[in-house]
């Protein structure tokens, strides 16, 4: 810690996605002094990855839509398992969170009497998803970013320097989160750029660090997503909520190398793309659950018809949720029916013309075409799962974000758990984030208010900055390089996407294995911008957050959202009474069930008492709602 | 169909670097981001390079290869000859900090100098009313993915470091020109300052920048010129001169 740097904020945001810059922007307005922590530079955050777009009921399209709807579809979506209040929350905000953004110079798509279009997505009954094109994740984090210099020229009106109240610190990753007498009391940190360490004490600490694909083989994340912040909050106290809860999307590209995981959007399959084994079987129809035979074909002429005639047909099966199609897929690879490359075939050229195609699916068209040297108007794309969006996540008071169990501690955006039960919408991360990214934001401001500073002790430090240390002391290690791909194929092979006991059982030790492993990497080369360097720190929080997972999918014994059990096939009334919460003790993750909160009456009327009956227990049910 | 690639890497930082030859395998289909980090993961631990996505879709990989500014992501080892060397160096109009890693905080400073978006005070959230075709031409600037590859290849800062005090550069001449045909700001003269405080002027519209936008951006024909020749109308319209309205000037 000889080159050690010290500041001193308010307010500090771990993350420069669009979660902690919403909640930058609360914090800031309200007067507070804020500092944004940023692993990349400015605006490079995976919310630019966002395509499709932020589902809010702002009824533009079909004026039946409401939050009531809203709320309801979000529930289904994640199979009851959701925290009530948040997806209320979600609900009801969501469309005051998207106008804001107008009021910030956003420029969503229009509908003709010029009000924010909307579009379609899975799951959603009306049109519902604000958008930007394709690249609807690039507006919002393009808005918000430049609404933090809006705010920072304000600052510098008044105080002759823009970054006297807001400052961005990029390049930056945090090792650790601070306490002192059971509060929070700042973060320390490295530059990426120099090796050097960083001081920030602050009494309110944002987390809003994304993801955790990276702890995957295959996944739509980018390097960022090792789960810091879910590792962060684990270490200083906070609890993890149903971390078994993984996204694993239908259609990743999964050939050539280059571009293993990264998404194929969903509107392929809406604009009737279809999906084919080795054998040129149009497999899906043999993956129709019994739930969902009343509203998708079970033969391909029904099913082809569809695309004209909605009103007298069936949906084709390749259009079932993102579950159901991701495990179909993964089915058929495993019985030896798939691609070359462990893939399936997505195909739209033999149905729709060349022009049609470039002009409904422009990105897709580019991306095969640029990067796979794929036509998709003459040839078929080649596909997989792949690990897009983690459910699980940071404990959190749905009110104020406030992490559970660490005073000053508040988390948002896909680090928090709780709002999308086992499965996510489409749609439901960008609202979630500017949402809560605000509530989280006026959670800190409010704690702020209450609690001022708490210095960090030199003890504190000195711990802190022995861990940055380590690596460097030791010689002929380990390499992280190496341990990170072991890690991935252990989660890819062991608690992927269909798990059984067995299999998790020998995860579980293969992490505690690797972990042991890992405190003994050593790193070549100096500090100075050093990526070997950089991927230790991110190893450790990726194998905290793989053990988590692990641990929880074992107790979990049954198969809901984006956890399916081979062994326990079905889905379980008595467990979706439960969450799965893991704590850290210094030395492993443990993992205990609490009960869920019971919705109250007027939430619980909101649904078919029918509908309600196939997710809740009998006693639930008689009950009819908490209050 | 794996291969044995020559990869020639600028190493080093500000006070000295070199390029060093290294053989690398590159399978088909693979991108010079990945033969880069197949390098970093079994050669040079500390090799440092930018990157995000992997999809052009963040701009952070940006850097020059075979002296050509591009993104590492998008460009495919197939298209370079089975017996050519490919060399990979920083991006040259910004210091380098370590490897293919360079200084870009002066496209944050300029971002900082560029007024921001107003919206009209009356206009409560919610009420905004736009037609399709209005937002269209700012949001082609919006598809900007900040991979500076433009401010890289201009020439006016690529090679003259004096002229960075008072040239903002291409990707902040359409951040300008999407403010000023946003249909809601309310900001006046963003023209004028763009030719006054931003160095307009100083382009001398060679094209450079819209060769190198991954996104395909018209940056001089549907920003800056735009631009130029409404300045050069304010500026000498004489009715205009001598009416004194310079200072409303603010969309045609």
């Amino acid at each position: 810690m000889t080159n050690m740097e010290r500041h001193s904020y308010d307010v500090l945001i771990i993350g420069a996605g669009g979660a902690g810059l919403r909640a930058a922007v609360e914090a800031r307005e309200a007067g507070l002094r804020v500092a944004i922590i940023c692993k990349s530079l400015f605006g490079k955050a995976h919310t630019v990855m966002a395509e499709g777009g932020a589902a809010a009921s702002m009824g533009n399209v079909n004026d039946k839509d409401s939050w009531m709807v809203h709320f309801r579809d979000t529930m289904r979506g994640g199979k009851f398992l959701n925290h009530y209040r948040m997806a209320e929350l979600h609900a009801k905000e969501s469309p005051d969170r998207i106008w804001e953004l107008e009021t910030w110079g956003a420029l969503f798509d229009r509908t003709k009497e010029g009000k924010i279009s909307q579009r379609n997505f899975g799951g959603h009954e009306y049109p519902r998803l604000a958008h930007v094109g394709d690249r609807t994740g690039l507006e919002l984090i393009r808005t918000m970013q430049q609404r933090i210099v809006a705010l920072q020229q304000k600052d510098g009106r008044e105080t002759g320097d823009m970054e006297s109240h807001l400052k961005v610190f990029a390049e930056l990753t945090i090792t650790d989160i601070l306490k002192e007498n059971g509060k929070i009391s700042g973060a320390y940190g490295y530059w990426r750029e120099s090796g050097d360490e960083v001081l920030f004490e602050a009494p309110a600490v944002v987390i809003a660090t994304g993801g955790v694909g990276k702890t995957f083989k295959i996944t739509s994340n980018s390097w960022e997503g090792t789960g810091d912040g879910h590792a962060l909050a684990l270490k200083a106290g906070a609890n993890l909520v149903d971390m078994e809860f993984l996204q694993f999307h239908p259609t990743g590209m999964v050939w050539p190398p280059s571009v293993r995981g990264i998404l194929v959007t969903e509107s392929v399959r809406g604009e009737g793309g279809v999906l084919t084994n080795n054998l040129g079987e149009r497999f899906m129809f043999k993956y129709i659950p019994d739930v969902f035979k009343n509203i998708y074909a079970d033969n391909e002429a029904e099913a082809d018809r569809w695309y004209l005639d909605q009103d007298n047909n069936r949906r084709p099966p390749e259009l079932l949720p993102r579950d159901e199609v991701a495990r179909a897929i993964n089915t058929e690879v495993k019985s030896g029916r798939g691609t070359e490359h462990g893939g399936v075939f997505l195909d739209v050229s033999k149905r729709i013309p060349a022009d049609v195609i470039k002009k409904r699916l422009p990105s897709m068209w580019h991306q095969f075409y640029e990067l796979a040297g794929v036509d998709i108007t003459k040839e078929a794309m080649e596909v997989g799962p792949t690990c897009h969006y983690v459910m699980g996540g940071v404990e959190v008071e749905p009110d104020n974000a406030a992490a559970v169990g660490v005073p000053g501690l508040f988390a948002a955006g896909e680090v928090a758990g709780g709002m999308h039960g086992s499965n996510r919408l489409g749609g439901n991360s960008l609202s979630d984030l500017l949402v809560f990214g605000r509530r989280a934001g006026m959670g800190a401001v409010e704690y702020v208010k209450n609690n001022g500073a708490n210095p960090v002790s030199d003890a504190s430090i000195k711990t802190a900055a022995a861990r940055i240390e380590a690596p460097f002391s030791r010689e002929g290690g380990e390499n992280s390089y190496s341990l990170h791909a072991e890690l991935q194929e252990v989660t890819h092979n062991l608690v992927g996407i269909i798990r059984t006991g067995a299999e998790i059982e020998e995860a579980i030790k293969k992490i505690a294995d690797i972990r042991k492993r890992s405190a003994n990497v050593s790193v070549s080369g100096g500090r100075k911008f050093n990526p070997g360097f950089h991927l230790a720190f991110d190893l450790d929080n990726m194998l905290l957050v793989a053990e988590s997972t692990a641990k929880s999918a074992l107790r979990r014994e049954e198969s809901r959202g984006g956890h399916t059990r081979d062994d326990f096939p079905g889905m379980d009334s008595t467990w979706r009474k439960v969450n799965n919460i893991s704590s850290f003790d210094g030395k492993q993750v443990n993992v205990k069930a609490q009960p869920l909160p019971p919705m109250p009456k007027e939430l619980f009327d909101l649904f078919d008492i029918h509908e309600l009956e196939k997710y809740l227990t009998p006693e639930e049910i008689a009950k009819g709602g908490s209050n | 169909m794996t291969r044995k690639l020559n990869l020639r890497i600028w190493r080093g930082d500000a006070t000295n670097g070199a390029l060093q030859d290294v053989i690398v395998e590159a399978n088909e289909g693979e991108v010079v981001l990945d033969v880069i980090h197949r390098v970093q993961a079994t050669q040079m631990g500390d090799l440092a390079v930018r990157w995000n996505c992997k999809a052009g879709k963040c701009g952070s990989c940006s850097m020059e290869i075979n002296g050509k500014p591009r993104l590492a992501c998008m460009t495919q080892v197939a298209s370079y000859g089975d017996d050519e060397t490919i060399t990979v160096t920083p991006l040259r109009a910004f210091p380098v900090i370590k490897d293919l890693v360079t200084d870009v905080s002066f496209n944050y400073r300029k971002a900082m100098e560029i007024p921001a978006y107003e919206h009209p005070k009356e206009l409560a959230p919610g009420d905004a009313r736009m037609e399709q075709i209005d937002v269209e031409r700012s949001q082609e600037f919006r598809k900007c993915i900040e991979c500076f590859l433009c401010q890289d290849t201009c020439h006016v800062i690529r090679d003259h470091e004096e002229n960075k005090k008072s040239f903002a550069g291409p990707r902040f001449f359409i951040r300008i020109a999407e403010l000023d045909m946003h249909p809601l700001d309310t900001l006046k003269n963003r023209k004028r300052t763009a030719q006054e405080e931003h160095g307009l002027g100083m382009c001398n519209i060679t094209k450079c920048c819209t060769e190198v936008c991954p996104e395909h951006i018209k940056i001089t024909d549907n920003a800056i010129i735009p631009m130029k020749e409404r300045v050069v109308d304010i500026k000498y319209d004489p009715a205009r001169m001598f009416a004194g309205l310079l200072k409303r000037e603010k969309r045609n």
